[in-house]
């Protein structure tokens, strides 16, 4: 059948010819550049400039890293060396690392604490951050903080100790009269909690030298190592106070409700630095005549409320963007105020406060660099300060920049990110 | 029937103070304030002792006594004889001048990133979104520096520009670009300069009449005016024939190197420019994601649906999306500026005398007065922050999608 | 412990507001320690060496009055302190004495309520250049941008003499002096103005420093000297005598070297032996040990031996003594008599 048209036709193909590839402009890199460069005349100019521009900093950059000296003692030595070629000094990094992490006045033979310490956050951090770390580690977690002041500033361990012991006798305090109601409870733990640290207070006295490291000055502490002491401290303490000036905030009790918000408003309304003013210049007035408490302390305290103010305001948004049936349902199982915040709104809120709370725990991380402004001694401070300011580093500015920009990026951009992996993981809503 | 549900009045017993929800909420307020009291009390009456042992009491009498040290950069008159309440003044105004420029900057490139996040172009929508992450992860302070020591160590110093084979030269004779500063021409407004003024301010108003003119057009009769061509004549035609007409009657100094410093034009120190446009900068990165935020809520079944009606692309921007992006971009858009107004603070570290720089500065060292000059100072940015806040409610209001 | 101090400041403050700090010295010998504030870091003066210890001039001023009062002149905490917080520190009790090149001037003793106790540097405000822009006077200086570290009476004396020349400048306000070097240097400012010791210290730390001259002109009298709360006349006597102590020393040839042979037995010199103690009580009219004055000048010297170490002109700091040599020699240091 198939010879039916042999006459007729000339010619009848009776194989497939082979696929072609498409067109060079309809596929691959060719089609890649087409779509997501040259699109419009407009998207071409975009990416010619944008070339130029990267082609400019790539050059510019690329000989300063490549003739990068690392071995020097000044910035004099460096030129010499360089003879006029671009060329990075690196040496002040390695020659002033300690300096730039630990501050200048940390014993050098007592570094290896506050390392000890940073890695054992990442370890007490882990089951917070992430749900699916094994459960056991939330006790290191709760012993961390004892741990981490131990460490870092030294003394008898038996000082954290006796809190550590203070606040768990607290805890059991709170859980027998928790049955009567939450706020004696409340009132039952913080009194035990009191009398045992007080009255505890007599061992560590007496025994100043039982498992002791050399003690240190919270004036001694700078470098990168404040900063991340300021941030990690500032945020867990505001948490709490943040929940309840939110929970205060939300209260149907007027005294309470305005109490909160003009604290709130207030702090939300200054910046930063007036705060610090006030703990390096004022607030000394207002603890009683003789107490002598230091600078590192004070700024804790108003960087504290500081963030404080802030999550407040994060968590009020989740606490508003839970339905009304959540408060309606609690209160219909004849839950009290203590327990259906505990049980049933808290929870959920908290969850969806999440990610604003690491973002304001970004923003105040970087906005601990402030305290070189009344002359602690941070990252920023040592650079200002000591460094730039020694005769064989005047001058090195953007070596010493750039790893100032560096630490902090590879900091808040991890965190940014954990934030919005979290996101993913907790958006229930299927959108 | 309804007594029975009432408690009689008689019965009422202290342990209701606490078991009773309906006076429960009093004692516990009650308890609260006088908390609140006494923490006061305490805290005042530590200051008050501290200030007795001191020697020192509270007075705002500083205000009133004569400054004694220059400022640079003052916006109103001011001489080392002033007052220190002028003092703080000038400093009032050089925040808010900085802060006014930082917002305008900070939103031309923050919209110019949102935008461009969004582009269809690969390379472009990378850069962005690297400059966005490295900006918003990095302390303001350290960019606020790091710019300032840049500008100071990069740009020639007026010494450069001294002598005949000068390491530096003036831009086209007229801007000197030196490590202290921008130095621009000024202009100079001769006799008559009033009348061209007037005239520019009126072809301005003559603009939005047009405008409104061939919107009402457009809206009641279907009739499409152009705009732009129009508008650009308004804007320059009058005002140069009214220029040339009176015979030039304004005129730009130009600054010269005299001494140590150029003299003459506008000066633009390096404390201002670095803080303005690291403020800039940095918080052009945090619009940017709000921009972003804002277009991508827009939901495409509204650009369709526009597109649908036959709107061309350009109005479907104007018209449908932007109103309703807008909406979501302006209230963290305001508070922004409110961040930026905030962080100008830092202008202490880069010398610029704002508020924090003189009264928080110079005034509070001299004078000694901490507690009182402190105290203005959160005042200050207190009131700025309530009167934006303010200005963003009843915006929030006014633009809120009225559900019926 | 400090917690655990700081819980229990908080809970009895109440206890403790009552007593005023009034009795400093009590404080101190409970404390074992002297809180003393002095810069944050200016060579010569008061600055941390390589193993964090601080040395100085203003430091030497500390160590004495600690060795003083405890006996041990390392038993100082040097609390760093800038032209903003000083104040606030000596005011609030934070440090029981500021040691920090302060100008000694009516408003601070009257109106800021402390009580100077002496004068340990006489200075003068002054203004460094760069050699290249060949200025020789300060008057030369009309339309100069000028860096003036803050906090201190170097602005207002800036404005008053531009003023009274009936000159314009540029004022750069700066905080401290490790930011004002890198602006001057790399020619942000024309000028540098602070006190002339500053200004030796400052140029000491160049790279270069024979380009760069301090003009002849001394716009200004700044007395430098330590400082104390007022009411506490027993703490303000300790501290100005521990200061008299160290100057009158000088005057009377004791030296740390010779001091403790000379306090071994009471001399031929009566008033070397009231100063020293072998003769009289005048230690026990401060409430103090009878041998106050040997410790405070075994700490690190007298007058002399302080100021040759840490700023004299064998020091990369190179100051002359001038107006701060003892009036014998026709200078401005006089002790009152030790009687």
């Amino acid at each position: 059948m198939s010879d039916t048209h042999a006459q007729s036709v000339a010619f009848v193909r009776d194989t497939m010819l082979p696929e072609q590839p498409p067109p060079a402009s309809e596929a691959g890199v060719i089609k890649w550049m087409r779509e997501n460069l040259f699109k419009g005349w407009f998207n071409s100019i975009l990416t010619i400039v944008s070339v130029y521009f990267i082609f400019k900093i790539v050059t510019g950059a690329f000989p300063w890293f490549a003739n990068g000296i690392w071995t020097t003692n000044s910035l004099a030595e460096c030129r010499e060396i360089l003879d006029g070629a671009t060329g990075a000094c690196f040496s002040v990094l390695t020659e002033r690392w300690n300096q730039l992490l630990f501050g200048f006045t940390y014993p050098p033979e007592a570094y290896w604490r506050p390392t000890l310490a940073f890695f054992m956050l990442i370890v007490a951090i882990a089951p917070v951050l992430y749900p699916k770390a094994p459960r056991q580690l939330l006790i290191f977690t709760g012993i961390y903080p004892f741990l981490a002041y131990w460490l870092i500033w030294g003394g008898t361990l038996l000082a954290p100790l006796m809190v550590l012991v203070g606040l768990i006798a607290g805890y059991f305090a709170f859980k027998q009269f928790e049955r009567q109601s939450f706020a004696m409870g409340m009132l039952a733990g913080i009194v035990a909690a009191i009398v045992v640290i007080w009255a505890g207070g007599v061992i560590p006295a007496s025994m100043p030298d039982v498992l002791a490291l050399q003690a240190i000055q919270s004036r001694d502490l700078g470098g990168f190592m404040l900063n991340m002491i300021l941030g990690t401290v500032c945020v867990s303490l505001s948490l709490p106070l943040g929940i309840m000036l939110a929970l205060g905030r939300q209260s149907s009790m007027p005294i309470i409700k305005w109490i909160c918000v003009i604290f709130i408003e207030f702090i939300r309304g200054v910046p930063l630095i007036t705060l610090l003013f006030v703990a390096n210049v004022v607030l000394a007035y207002f603890f009683p005549p003789g107490s002598n408490i230091d600078l590192v302390l004070r700024v804790i305290i108003m960087i504290t409320m500081f963030s404080a103010a802030y999550i407040a305001e994060v968590i009020r948004g989740g606490l508003a963007a839970l339905p009304r049936g959540q408060y309606e349902a609690a209160d219909s199982l004849g839950l009290d105020y203590a327990q259906s915040m505990r049980l049933i709104i808290l929870p959920q809120a908290l969850k969806i406060s999440i990610p604003g709370i690491v973002n304001v725990a970004v923003g105040l991380f970087k906005d601990t660099t402030l305290v070189s402004v009344i002359s602690m001694f941070d990252l920023v401070g040592m650079i200002r300060g000591p460094i730039l300011a020694s005769t064989e580093w005047n001058g090195v500015y953007w070596e010493l920049w750039g790893f100032a920009v560096f630490l902090f990026f590879i900091v808040c951009f991890s965190i940014s990110k954990y934030s919005q992996w979290l996101e993913r993981q907790l958006a229930t809503d299927h959108r | 029937m309804s007594t029975i549900s009432d408690p009689p009045s008689g019965s009422f017993q202290l342990s209701m103070l606490i078991n009773d929800t309906r006076y429960r909420s009093y004692t516990f307020q009650f308890i609260a304030l006088i908390l609140l009291i006494l923490a006061f009390a305490y805290l005042g009456y530590n200051l008050l002792a501290n200030l007795q042992a001191a020697g020192l009491n509270i007075s705002y009498k500083f205000l009133g006594e004569p400054a004694g040290y220059d400022i640079n950069q003052t916006l109103i008159p001011y001489t080392s004889q002033s007052t220190h309440w002028q003092a703080s003044l000038v400093g009032v105004l050089n925040t808010l001048l900085v802060a006014f420029l930082g917002c305008i900057m900070a939103t031309i490139i923050g919209v110019v990133v949102g935008v461009l996040r969004l582009s269809n172009n690969w390379l472009v929508r990378q850069l962005m979104s690297i400059y966005v992450e490295i900006f918003r992860n990095v302390p303001v302070l350290i960019w606020i520096l790091i710019i300032m020591a840049v500008f100071i160590a990069v740009l020639p110093q007026p010494r450069d520009f001294r002598g005949d084979d000068a390491e530096a030269s003036m831009v086209l004779g007229m801007f000197a670009f030196t490590g202290r500063g921008f130095y621009l021409p000024a202009p100079v407004f001769g006799a008559g300069s009033g009348v061209v003024v007037a005239v520019f301010l009126a072809s301005i108003a003559g603009i939005f009449a047009f405008r409104n003119y061939a919107k009402k057009a457009l809206y009641e009769r279907g009739q499409l005016i152009p705009t732009f061509w129009p508008s650009l004549a308004i804007f320059f035609i009058p005002s140069i024939i009214a220029y040339f007409i009176l015979g030039r009657p304004i005129s730009l100094e130009y600054p010269e190197l005299k001494g140590f410093n150029f003299q003459g034009g506008i000066f633009m120190r390096n404390s201002l420019i670095a803080l303005w446009f690291a403020l800039s900068i940095y918080t052009a990165a945090f619009i940017a994601e709000n921009v972003r935020a804002g277009i991508l809520a827009v939901s495409k079944g509204q650009t369709e649906a526009a597109a649908s009606l036959g709107l061309r692309p350009g109005r479907i921007m104007n018209l449908v999306v932007l109103p309703q992006a807008l909406r979501v971009i302006i209230p963290p858009l305001i508070s922004q500026y409110l961040n930026l107004t905030k962080n100008s603070s830092l202008a202490i570290a880069v010398g610029y005398m704002d508020l924090t720089g003189t009264l928080g500065g110079i005034t509070l060292n001299q004078t000694g007065r901490a507690i009182e000059a402190i105290f203005l100072l959160m005042l200050f940015y207190l009131a700025i922050s309530l009167g934006i806040s303010a200005i963003m409610n009843v915006y929030n209001n006014a633009v809120k999608l009225k559900e019926r | 412990m400090k917690k655990i101090a700081i819980l229990g400041a908080m809970t009895v403050a109440g206890l403790s507001a009552g007593v005023a700090s009034a009795a400093t010295l009590d404080d101190v010998k409970a404390r074992g320690k002297l809180n003393c504030g002095v810069t944050t870091g200016l060579v010569g003066f008061a600055a941390p060496n390589a193993n964090g210890e601080w040395e100085g001039f203003d430091v030497g001023v500390c160590r004495a009055v600690a060795a003083a009062v405890l006996g041990d002149p390392a038993a100082v905490e040097f609390v760093p302190t800038t032209g903003k917080t000083r104040f606030t520190a000596l005011a609030s009790g934070e440090i029981d004495l500021l040691a920090r090149n302060t100008t000694w001037t009516f408003s601070r003793d009257v109106d800021l309520g402390f009580e100077f106790v002496g004068v340990n540097y006489y200075d003068g405000q002054g203004f460094m250049v760069p050699k290249e822009l060949g200025v020789s006077s300060a008057k030369e200086l009309d339309g100069a941008t000028v860096c003036i570290q803050t906090g201190t009476t170097t602005e207002l004396n800036l404005a008053d003499f531009f003023r009274a020349n009936n000159i314009s400048y540029e004022p750069v306000p700066i905080e401290t002096n490790a930011e004002a070097q890198p602006l001057y240097l790399e020619g942000a400012c024309d000028v540098y103005t602070t006190d002339a010791s500053g200004l030796a210290a400052t140029r000491a730390a160049f790279e270069n420093p024979g380009d760069h001259v301090v003009l002849p002109e001394i716009i200004s009298k700044e007395p430098l000297g330590p400082l104390v709360r007022h009411g506490d006349n027993q703490w303000g006597d300790i501290a100005r005598w521990t200061l008299n102590a160290l100057i009158a020393a000088e005057e009377l040839g004791v030296t740390s070297a010779n001091v403790a042979e000379l306090a071994a037995a009471a001399g031929s010199n009566p008033e070397i032996n009231r100063l020293l103690g072998t003769e009289g009580t005048l230690g026990a009219m401060l409430g103090l040990d009878a041998d106050w004055a040997v410790k405070a000048i075994a700490a690190g010297g007298n007058y002399g031996e302080l100021f040759e170490k840490n700023i004299g002109e064998n020091t990369p700091i190179g100051l002359a003594r001038g107006l701060n040599a003892q009036w014998t020699e026709g200078g401005l240091l006089y002790s009152p008599p030790f009687r």
